[in-house]
């Protein structure tokens, strides 16, 4: 049986005051046929003419990647030395954004492979959304390890190539792991996006009737034409990319982890890294998710495909995440106050709680353990405004969280004689502000000329998509009449 | 050409509007003896798979992507310790110069990458894609198969093949249209 | 004034305000290089090559984009390491001296290229001279050595030694003779002189004036004495700021030496003998010498010191006290009566605490007698100074530990008084032509009431000759450029007389002239070579034969056999101090209570000194030793003061940065205003300000950095003053520190015992201090087997005990490493380049801490936590356990630096080397790569000595000897506190020194088992007097 023609069975309660348990509101809103599908997604694309917010969300983003570049140029021509990192504080924004970005992208990934595997069907309404997510999310964090190099041009030294000198990268150190476990991360999520979205194309190419679109639509969909054969090669790939994609983007996170966790600053030197590296990462990742889909479904009008209940999913799986991290805080006060008995942790961490930089700690438990708290209550989570909020909250209170791990740690490690401060510069803030934009724009681009949500996969959700004599077929009618 | 010259016809296309009547239509074929066929739909629907006659043994996806996985493993840990302990043997840190714990990241990352890559190319070039060009796409209202409609193409390569006793055939299976394909 | 110190604010403000604002004044006076006249810069457009104009150009026009990119790009850059204009195509000139000069010991004579020579030559100073070996790389002087023949260094330098390779190629030294402005050559300006000649001979001198600093040169003292043998009218004056007049007021002109090492007791009145003065690497030496403790040694010599901020020698006493200007005669006063000397006026209402060290202190120095030092501070009065040698007499101490001697330096004289008559006179009008020679700058630095520069304007003559077209010269009619003395053919005697010939390394950069030359042309033979003045004097004009040999082997030694004078035993014998009886009587300060005003103290800078080296990035820098500022001077006041005077004082720095809160100042209606820096050990009510900064044409570096205290400073309130107004201004000022935490935080980077508990346990370095985790894991623990080093493993240890803080290691390693100056404004951001930093930290209370050092090198980890992470190989160790850079390799993640617990590691964040300026270019160390931007870089022990020494053992087959490797930071260290060798030799000085128990690991315990280990400090202070121990003492430090 193919992942695809799962489904549950699910009996409606009765409907009290127009309320709407969300987790019995179908993933799909009634009445959709196999065309109705084809025709809302695709003419978002093909049909629609572009909105005016859309003109004004890019002029912003544009600007804003316009500052990247600008900081960019400077920052090769002039060295590092335009941002404020300094002795003590090697690492500071430039790798906190790294780091961050990387945890965004997880949550795409997570949704489109693990969720799959899970046979959770109401990732199909926004799996291809989040993946594009976490393709440009992980584009971002690119530039970081790249531009942060003393001299960017000789970045490339970290790959493995061949060279006369016969010198290789060193493979003992985490960087190296790290270029390895990004750059697998960023070539396969591209290919799952890719191949995902194959079937979608061809669609696409034969529902436009603009020549040069067939033509571009043609050329991306490779000639797919549905084949039956290449269906069944098509799932069983499509299957192992999942399969790998698991384990992969859970390593990701821990090998990021380990560029602290192998070092021995205080505050760096942590076991529990991997985890609850992880863990943030999705966090933050299906906080973006929400960010970015809440207005997408009004925009575009697609409350029909992205319902109640992904809304409500997401918002629990952010509460298990968010109470995972919170966890970890706790375990790493804990470990550094009362467990590890070491003067250089314990001091560490009362750095953390009440040094210079106190007050971002405590914003940070402010928006990572005190705000997912109020996702306990379903109505919150069915509230789009107060998610929102919310998911912008937890994104900043990720970004600390890096922060405060890396730079605040470096700030004072072991010898006091060496302990500084770290003060960002203005292009410490134009290149984040920067990276954002270019986010934004490529996502822009995206919901522009991609199918954003997948065709194929929807219309597999409808009843009419078993063949008849399927055994659930007549449950699942009767779910989509009741509701 | 020669593929031209030899079946001037690709075979004849049936249309239908439901899954079902693919799926009856395909195994009907079946019983009826017919053998090359093909089936297309806008999503995967595995009894027509079975009924066109692609057997889950037919998919060797798998196998690429295990293979890919296997080489791209030993690769890894080759690339590493090579690197590190024969091409250019340094003292790091005090470290043997192959710490076999070290170089666990590496190995499992290239294990996942290069078994990725196999998987998706295999699977393309196994399905013989990308393939610009098609007869079946020849065919009016093909378009619709990423749509909504249903197709059962009986091609001229197969033995049985007899153009006017296909289109027959096709027919009894009241398609909402039968088509020939030109080659 | 107020305008000058607002610049010097804006200067900070606006990191180019200074210069601009200083050529500004200087156009509307003189014509200012940068707009010289058309014809002469455009022959240097031609000899520049055109980076160099661009520079230029840039400097000149800054476009927006640069000040907007970050304040220390390329313009200020430029401005630090100095304008470069005129210097294109001067490598070509780097020639030696036509005449001979000879190197240390044999060598080839002729140069062979890569082959750097060593020549001796000596550094004229004040009172004194330092014997040096200077090397030369192809004729370049690149590095000072000391030398080890001459009885003032002994092989060690200080920084100032260190630093006048840069003073040398320093681009903004005056490079042309001229007048009024215009420029001239030598020969008009031999005319002029040859007209003054005959007019001083019908004059029989009459309203001719000499201003030069103190000399101790035999040629020049012999020249100038026949000038004024021949023209009886003319006056001979001499001048230096940093000068104190006590000693001599109070007995005469007398040469006073100490012998430290014999001494098991010193008490230091307010003297800085470790640091400063110009005898303070033999004194630290010996001191350092008798202090060695080892588990073998019974007693350990004890060192007070009474003074009132803390200086260099106090942060390294046993036992400290500090007292206000104004109660320290009071103070000396009882102390000497305690010790029963007569004519001494106690003060008889003292502290309980003064009183407690009054006691303590007679009491063990009269049980110590003849094994003692009493040592009154330069700059104390002539009523301290007259004391302190009763007290050496009453102790015993003269002819043994204390020896006096007839004058080193010619017809010594009150500094004081000298430059007083003089402006006087001036004023007057009773002088008609004015010769300032070697580089004396009385507009700047001449007590403020004199008005010297107005003084100047009734003088219808002056002749200016020093390095730099400085403040005076542009008062002056002409400026002659002086010849740097490693340019120089000159001579100079050590402070116990011991004569060295000074010779050049290399001619003239730019056609400097001695002083002797130019002091020559207003005698007979006005043409004499520097070479022939101070060969005539020494040889006699004779030729070849003795004299000859005589000569070279002065050249080839450095110092000039026998001619050290002898000691006289007995005070009698320089009967000036009987003379002093009399003037024993307080008649320095009216005493005060706190709270009436607040003292004032005036003290030369630490690193910059009276302001001559106000143009050396090196020194601008350089920590000062105690506060660690650097690029500024600041008002040092105590903790309690500022809260007394709502000023911030605050919790915690911002990294380097301290924005400190700007005081008025007022003195006898003068005024200043300072940034306040907060000083543990600082009495309340006193504040210390320091000399040499405020200068308005130091140069591109030097210009508008810090405020000048002189401004407060009189004839009256020279050394100290009482009295003054304090208020607060209401602006702050940034002030850049190198390290902002003061306390160990209980990590005990340097672990301290007293001597007594020592011996009781010699093992304390490695108990159990309440932290178990510092005990350093075994060599063999651990996932992996350990490396194994077989030859040359090489090691180094630092004795804490010994070191002193004078920073003189990391000025050598500046010179010998090519480490670039970064500048305030990337000093704030915390990227200063030193390989090697001296941390210090307090402990005890704030009122009352103790100070102790630790210079931090990298420690080449055999499991270097750098190395570990670095992606591509840039940082590896060798098989003999250095921990190698490879520079080029370098991508600059900075990985290594963050994960090094040492944080030694340096990062070039922007283009901090200067590429283009062919001074720059000359001065570097050939054996060393410069490095440029993005590149991370750190001490390694000097990889290009230690590879010199194993080509040279290879040569002649065999291994590498100990003590073949000196390290630039071992060799300068005046008290052999760093030792560096081959720990697998089981005979070296260093692995016997990692055998004591002394011995410990920084950090050991992080398993990085580092080459570099640190022998423990042990103090000696007297039990009877008893330790402030605060409660809050951390707390309390920290928030300092």
């Amino acid at each position: 049986m193919s992942a695809f023609q799962e489904t549950e069975l699910r009996v409606a309660p009765p409907v009290e005051k127009g309320y709407r348990d969300p987790s019995f509101v179908p993933i799909i809103e009634p009445g959709h046929t196999f065309d109705s599908i084809t025709e809302k997604i695709s003419n978002i694309v093909l049909e629609m003419n572009t909105p005016r917010w859309w003109f004004g969300a890019m002029l912003v983003g544009s600007c804003f990647a316009v500052g990247l570049l600008f900081a960019l140029t400077v920052l090769v021509f002039k060295g590092i030395g335009i941002w404020g990192n300094n002795q003590p504080t090697g690492w500071a924004w430039d790798i906190t954004n790294f780091v961050w970005w990387i945890g965004i992208g997880h949550a795409g990934t997570l949704i489109s492979a693990i969720l799959f595997l899970l046979k959770q069907e109401w990732r199909n309404s926004i799996n291809r959304f989040s993946e594009a997510m976490t393709i440009f999310a992980v584009m971002c964090a690119g530039m970081f390890p790249i531009f942060h190099t003393g001299r960017p041009w000789l970045a490339y030294w970290l790959f493995p190539l061949p060279n006369t000198m016969g010198v290789w990268p060193q493979f003992k150190s985490p960087l190296v792991w790290d270029v390895f476990a990004v750059s697998t991360y960023f070539t396969l999520s591209l290919v799952y996006w890719y191949i995902g979205m194959v079937p979608d194309l061809g669609t696409l190419r034969d529902r436009t009737r603009k020549p040069l679109l067939q033509k571009v639509y043609g050329f991306l969909s490779l000639g797919w034409r549905g084949s039956t054969r290449h269906w069944s090669r098509y799932e069983t790939a499509y299957l192992l990319l999942a399969g790998l994609c698991t384990p992969l983007v859970l390593s990701v996170h821990s090998v990021v982890s380990m560029d602290f966790a192998v070092g021995i600053v205080p505050g760096w030197h942590s076991t529990i890294f991997p985890p609850y590296f992880v863990a943030g990462a999705v966090y933050s990742g299906f906080a973006l998710v929400l960010t970015l889909v809440i207005p997408a479904r009004r925009l575009f009008n697609l409350k029909d495909f992205i319902t109640q209940r992904h809304i409500d999913n997401m918002g629990k799986v952010m509460l298990a995440t968010g109470l995972i991290v919170s966890y970890s805080y706790c375990f790493e006060a804990f470990f550094g106050l009362v467990y590890a008995g070491n003067k250089y942790e314990h001091f560490m961490m009362m750095n953390r709680m009440f040094g210079p930089y106190a007050t971002f700690y405590w914003i940070l438990i402010l928006c990572n353990v005190i705000t997912p708290q109020f996702l306990w209550w379903r109505k919150i989570r069915n509230n789009t405004i107060v998610l929102f909020v919310i998911s912008i909250v937890v994104n900043i209170g990720m970004w600390l969280e890096r922060f405060e791990i890396i730079a605040v740690s470096l700030t004072r490690d072991f010898l006091p004689s060496s302990w500084g401060y770290f003060k960002p510069t203005i292009f410490d803030m134009l290149t984040f502000a920067g990276t954002l934009g270019f986010f934004l724009v490529m996502m822009l681009l995206f919901m522009r000329t991609m199918p954003m949500i997948p065709m194929y996969e929807l219309k597999m959700l409808l009843p009419a998509a078993r063949p008849a004599g399927h055994p659930e077929q007549g449950s699942f009618e009767e779910e989509v009449v009741s509701a | 050409m020669k593929h031209k010259k030899e079946y001037p016809i690709y075979g004849v296309m049936a249309e239908f509007d439901s899954p079902t009547a693919i799926m009856l239509a395909a195994q009907k074929a079946r019983d009826a003896g017919y053998r090359v066929m093909d089936a297309y739909t806008p999503f995967p629907i595995e009894e027509v798979s079975e009924a066109v006659g692609f057997q889950r043994k037919h998919n060797k996806v798998a196998l690429a992507c295990l293979i890919g996985g296997i080489l791209g493993g030993t690769g890894g840990y080759t690339l590493a310790s090579c690197a590190a302990g024969v091409w250019f043997p340094l003292n790091i840190a005090g470290r043997p110069f192959i710490p076999w714990p070290m170089f666990i990241p590496v190995t499992f990352e290239s294990t996942i990458l290069i078994a990725g890559l196999s998987a998706a190319i295999g699977m393309l070039v196994m399905n013989g894609l990308p393939a610009p060009y098609h007869p079946v796409f020849n065919v009016p209202g093909f378009s619709l198969a990423t749509n909504d409609r249903f197709f059962l193409c009986i091609e001229a390569r197969d033995p049985k093949y007899d153009e006017g006793a296909v289109t027959e055939f096709l027919n009894s299976l009241n398609p909402t249209e039968v088509t020939r394909v030109e080659g | 004034m107020m305008n000058d110190e607002s610049k010097g604010m804006n200067g900070q403000i606006n990191f180019d305000l200074p210069v601009l604002n200083g050529e500004e004044k200087s156009s509307s006076f003189i014509i200012h290089h940068s707009s010289l006249p058309r014809k002469y810069w455009q022959s240097l457009d031609e000899l520049a090559d055109s980076a160099e104009f661009d520079a230029y150009v840039k400097r000149e026009y800054p476009s927006q984009m640069e000040v907007l990119i970050d304040p220390v790009s390329r313009r200020s850059f430029m401005k630090l390491m100095g304008a470069s204009l005129g210097l294109a195509g001067l490598a070509a000139c780097t020639v030696q001296p036509k005449e001979d000069i000879l190197p240390y010991i044999t060598q080839p004579e002729e140069i062979i290229p890569g082959k750097a020579l060593y020549f001796a030559t000596a550094m004229p100073r004040s009172g004194g001279a330092m014997g040096l070996l200077v090397r030369s790389n192809e004729g370049r002087p690149t590095k000072v050595e000391g030398n080890p023949d001459h009885p003032a260094s002994l092989g060690a330098t200080d920084i100032f030694a260190q630093a006048e390779i840069l003073q040398l190629y320093d681009p903004d030294r005056s490079q042309s003779i001229k007048h009024l402005g215009d420029i001239k050559v030598w020969d008009d300006f031999m005319t002029e002189m040859a007209g003054q000649a005959s007019l001083m001979q019908s004059s029989k001198g009459e309203g001719f004036r000499f201003l030069t600093e103190s000399t101790t040169s035999p040629s020049f003292i012999a020249m100038m004495q026949g000038i004024l043998a021949e023209n009886p009218q003319a006056k001979w004056h001499q001048f230096e700021p940093a000068r104190g007049n006590g000693q001599f007021t109070a007995m005469g002109p007398t040469n006073v030496q100490y012998r430290f090492d014999k001494a098991d007791r010193v008490l230091s009145l307010d003297s800085d003998f470790m640091m400063g003065a110009g005898t303070s690497v033999r004194y630290a030496r010996d001191w350092a010498e008798k202090r060695k403790v080892s588990s073998s040694s019974t007693d350990m010599s004890r060192l007070y010191v009474v003074e009132t901020t803390i200086s260099g020698t106090g942060a390294n006493a046993d036992n400290r006290l500090g007292i206000r200007p104004s109660q320290f005669e009071g103070f000396v006063g009882a102390l000497a009566a305690a010790m029963g000397v007569a004519g001494a006026a106690p003060d008889t209402q003292l502290a309980s605490r003064q009183q407690e060290f009054v006691n303590a202190i007679a009491k063990d120095l009269l049980a110590t007698k003849g094994r003692s030092i009493v040592i009154a501070g330069e700059w104390q009065s002539p009523y301290v100074h007259a004391l302190a040698n009763k007290m050496n007499d009453a102790l015993g101490n003269i002819g043994k530990t204390v020896f006096y001697s007839a004058p080193v330096e010619a017809s010594p004289v009150d500094h004081l008084a000298s430059i007083t008559e003089l402006a006087q006179d001036m004023s007057a009008g009773k002088v008609s032509s004015l010769i300032i020679l070697g580089g004396v700058n009385p507009v700047y630095s001449a007590p403020a009431d004199l008005n010297f520069e107005i003084a100047m304007k009734k003088v219808p003559f002056i002749v200016h000759h020093g390095l730099f077209y400085d403040e005076t010269a542009v008062y002056s009619h002409w400026h002659v450029p002086a010849a740097h003395f490693l340019e120089s053919w000159d001579d100079a005697k050590a402070h116990d007389g011991t004569a060295s010939i000074v010779q050049p390394l290399i001619a003239p950069l730019y056609q400097g002239k001695t002083a002797s030359e130019v002091l020559t042309t207003l005698t007979k033979n006005p043409s004499l070579s520097a070479y022939q003045i101070v060969n005539n004097y020494w040889t006699g004009g004779a030729k070849g034969g003795d004299a000859e040999k005589a000569w070279r082997r002065a050249l080839n030694d450095g110092i000039i056999q026998n001619t050290s004078v002898a000691p006289a035993s007995s005070p009698v014998s320089v009967g000036a101090t009987s003379g002093t009886e009399g003037t024993a009587s307080p008649t320095m300060l009216p005493a005060l209570q706190a709270g009436e005003g607040f003292d004032i103290v005036f003290r030369p800078d630490q690193t910059i000194f009276d302001g001559r080296y106000a143009n050396n990035g090196w020194l601008q820098e350089m920590p000062k030793p105690i506060s660690t500022l650097t690029w500024d001077n600041a008002a040092l006041i105590s903790r309690a003061t500022a809260k007394k005077l709502h000023l911030h004082a605050p919790l915690q720095f911002e990294g380097a940065q301290y924005d400190a809160d700007v005081v008025h100042i007022e003195v006898d209606g003068l005024s200043v205003n300072a940034p306040i820096w907060i000083a543990p050990g600082q009495p309340d009510d006193t504040i210390t300000l320091y000399l040499g900064y405020g200068r308005e044409r130091a140069g591109h570096v030097g210009n508008g950095l810090g405020f000048n205290a002189g401004h407060v400073r009189t004839t009256k309130n020279y050394w100290f003053a009482t009295g003054a107004k304090v208020s607060k201004k209401g602006q702050t000022y940034p002030l850049a520190a190198t390290q902002v935490q003061f306390t160990m935080e209980d990590r005990d980077p340097v672990r301290a015992i007293d001597f007594p508990d020592y011996k009781k346990d010699l093992n304390y370095v490695h108990e159990d201090r309440g932290h178990p985790w510092l005990e350093e894991p075994s060599k063999d623990d651990g996932f992996f087997p350990r490396y194994e080093y077989k030859g040359y493993a090489w090691g180094m240890t630092i004795d804490l005990n010994s070191c002193i803080g004078c920073n003189a290691c990391m000025v050598a390693c500046v010179a010998e490493n090519n480490i670039p100056v970064v500048g305030k404004q990337q000093v704030l951001r915390h990227r200063q380049m030193h390989w090697i930093r001296v941390d210090r930290y307090y402990t005890g209370a704030a009122e009352d801490p103790e100070t102790y050092f630790q210079p931090v090198p990298c420690q080449q980890c055999e499991e270097a936590p750098c190395e570990l992470v670095c992606p591509v190989d840039a940082t590896t160790h060798s098989a003999e356990g250095l921990n190698d850079m490879t520079y080029n390799r370098c991508v600059g993640t900075r990985y290594c630096s963050n994960n090094c617990p040492y944080k030694v590691r340096r990062f070039n964040f922007l283009l901090f080397q200067d590429w283009t300026t062919p001074q720059f270019k000359m001065a570097r160390n050939p054996e060393v790569t410069v490095r440029s931007r993005g590149v991370m870089e750190k001490c390694t022990y000097c990889v290009q000595r230690i590879q010199d020494a194993k080509i040279q053992s290879e040569k002649e087959n065999r291994r590498v000897r100990d003590g073949d490797i000196i390290t630039a930071c071992e060799s300068a260290c005046p008290t052999d506190a760093i030792v560096f060798g081959d720990i697998n030799d089981p005979n070296s000085r260093v692995t016997r020194l990692k055998t004591d128990t002394r011995n410990y690991a920084l950090l050991g315990d992080l398993n990085t088992h580092p080459r570099t280990t640190y022998l423990g400090v042990v103090r000696n202070p007297n039990p009877e007097i008893k330790r402030i121990i605060d409660p809050r003492l951390n707390k309390e430090a920290e928030t300092v």
